[in-house]
């Protein structure tokens, strides 16, 4: 700072602390230090439970574990059949509520002019996530299983979970939207692109992260709950042919690995006391493994993003 | 001149935004082939105007308008193909927009969704669009580069070139030279004094220097409301007729 023009005599040097300035230093340092610990007390539960489950649920879990059935009564063997269910459950439920979600969420935000009626439909969205779970699984009681006959089912185990998590696929699908500018739809129009046009050709190809991300977050939502699933198509027990992918059907009921935790942990006697943390493991790494793709979609589409 | 039927023909129309009014039962009319300049301060509602000419006001939440607007003799409320009149009229608006797509893309953009899809009608329907823009000897060599990644002047110029891609008959353009340096600006000016014999000009402009330059006739709209509307040597000469204009004109409106 050599080229400071006024001399010190008439005027303080430049950077020279007062009372003043170090009391909002020190509120700065508090400040950042205060932050930074909540990030530590948000982390430690989070590693926590990561290591825990891990650590005891590892010396269980192999390729073994894997693929084959649980067996007598649940204390031995794998947890085949529950880990094919919960994947049956997950990709028949998504073929349902990721285009509906996707689409309903192009006509809210792209077509739907702002009125009473969309309003309401918004807010239904909003308090459909809002719902608990316990809700959806005796909607989808009434409504899949009994009302469309439907039985308990995957299939009707499927719709409900889907109906629950549609709320998620639409909120992001319609954040990714909104956020692709105005000023590229109003540019499309005035060259006489249709809506359609404008959506296909430039909205929809610069939402594409953002809708996936949702998607995906959606996938992770659906294989973690119990409850609803419990009511409309998930068993206890349920032997399958081991290694083979349609070894379910779409009126069958399925296990799923959020249930058998749940079976394992309180239900079943006998059982040895890793098998519920190797449970747990296998869903909670299926889920981090879910997000982490999530995630990396998302940056790669970042860096290709074109504005 | 006063022989031919008007391109544009404007009769009553006023327009509001929700309850706040914009156009007050303004009328005037564009002839074919000349350059209307349009001048006047913010919210004098310049761009409404525009918008409401190829209908892409009614986009906007809330905007309602009444009277009428003829395009060439045809009132632009009923037209069959909306679309069709939007291709007639080629809209630039204050700050560019490049679209997410490359710079080829960009100006092919309209002709595409207009069903053209030769290859080689699109190259020279580019090509020639560039040219007219003043942005095909910097861009020639980088066509499936992006349109975005472009420097705000460069892509103005796009922004031009993806007005004139559809083949429009007129040109609305506005304030197109806010985002630009003059030594562009000066060369789109002459771009549009090319153009100006084969299509129909609105420019509204800031510049009141850009209106005397460029337009036949100049149109002073100020709060919703025609001022005046005469030819430029009067608008912009030492007695308008009118003390408004004369103090616009000369920067001592208050």
């Amino acid at each position: 700072m050599n080229s400071t023009p006024s001399s010190p005599a008439t005027s303080p040097a430049p950077f020279v602390s007062n009372p003043r300035v170090r009391r909002k230093l020190r509120q700065e340092r508090i400040a950042q230090a205060v932050f930074a610990t909540m990030v530590v007390l948000m982390l430690l539960p989070l590693l926590g439970i990561l290591v825990y489950l891990v650590v005891r649920g590892a010396p269980l879990i192999s390729w073994e574990f894997l693929t084959t059935n649980p067996s007598k009564g649940m204390t031995a063997g794998g947890i085949w059949s529950a880990l094919l269910g919960t994947v049956w459950l997950v990709v028949v439920s998504l073929a349902f509520s990721a285009p509906i979600g996707v689409l309903a969420a192009v006509y809210l935000n792209e077509y739907a002019k702002d009125n009473w009626f969309t309003r309401v439909v918004n807010l239904a969205v909003v308090n459909l996530a809002g719902v608990p779970s316990i809700v959806h699984a005796l909607f989808g009681l009434g409504a899949f299983v009994l009302f469309f006959g439907m039985g308990r089912s995957i299939l009707a185990a499927s719709l409900t979970l889907a109906v629950m998590t549609m709320p998620v696929v639409i909120t992001a699908t319609r954040e990714a939207l909104g956020a692709v500018p105005m000023s590229f739809r109003e540019a499309c129009w005035n060259v006489g692109a249709t809506r359609w046009q404008t959506i296909r050709r430039i909205v929809l190809p610069n939402a594409v992260s953002g809708i996936l991300t949702g998607v995906i977050l959606e996938i992770s939502r659906k294989a973690g709950e119990t409850v609803p699933i419990m009511f409309t198509g998930a068993v206890f027990f349920r032997a399958i042919p081991e290694g083979d992918l349609f070894a379910y059907r779409l009126t069958d009921q399925c296990m799923a690995l959020s249930m058998h935790l749940y079976t394992v942990t309180t239900q079943v006697t006998g059982a040895p006391a890793a098998l519920p943390f190797a449970v747990a493991t296998v869903l909670i790494l299926a889920i981090i493994l879910i997000n982490a793709t999530s995630i990396a979609i998302r940056a790669w589409l970042r860096s290709h993003r074109k504005w | 001149m006063h022989d031919s039927p008007p391109k544009i023909k404007v009769e009553q129309f006023s327009s509001w935004y929700g309850d706040k009014p914009v156009h007050k039962e303004i009328s005037f009319h564009v002839r074919a082939n000349e350059v209307l300049g349009i001048i006047g301060p913010a919210q004098s509602g310049k761009t409404t105007l525009l918008r409401a000419i190829n209908r892409t006001l009614e986009l906007t939440a809330g905007a309602r308008s009444t009277g009428t607007i003829q395009v060439d003799g045809e009132d632009v409320r009923w037209v069959a193909n909306v679309y069709e009149l939007r291709r007639k009229i080629g809209m630039v608006a204050p700050l560019p927009v490049g679209l997410p797509l490359t710079i080829y893309d960009n100006v092919a953009f309209a002709p595409r969704c207009a069903g053209l899809s030769r290859k080689s009608d699109l190259d020279a329907l580019v090509e020639k669009c560039l040219r007219q823009a003043a942005l095909w000897d910097e861009v020639k060599d980088r066509l499936d580069s992006l349109g975005t990644k472009l420097s705000g002047g460069q892509q103005q110029r796009l922004t031009i070139a993806r007005a004139l891609s559809h083949q429009p008959e007129i040109l609305c353009l506005d304030e197109f030279s806010i985002a630009i340096d003059p030594v562009t600006t000066m060369r789109i000016e002459e771009v549009l004094k090319e153009l100006r014999k084969d299509i129909t000009i609105i420019l509204v402009t800031n510049l009141t220097q850009q209106a005397r330059r460029l337009a036949d006739r100049t149109m002073f709209l100020w709060n919703g409301e025609i001022i005046q509307l005469d030819r430029s040597e009067v608008i912009f000469s030492e007695n308008p007729g009118n003390q408004k204009t004369y103090d616009y004109v000369h920067g001592i409106f208050g």
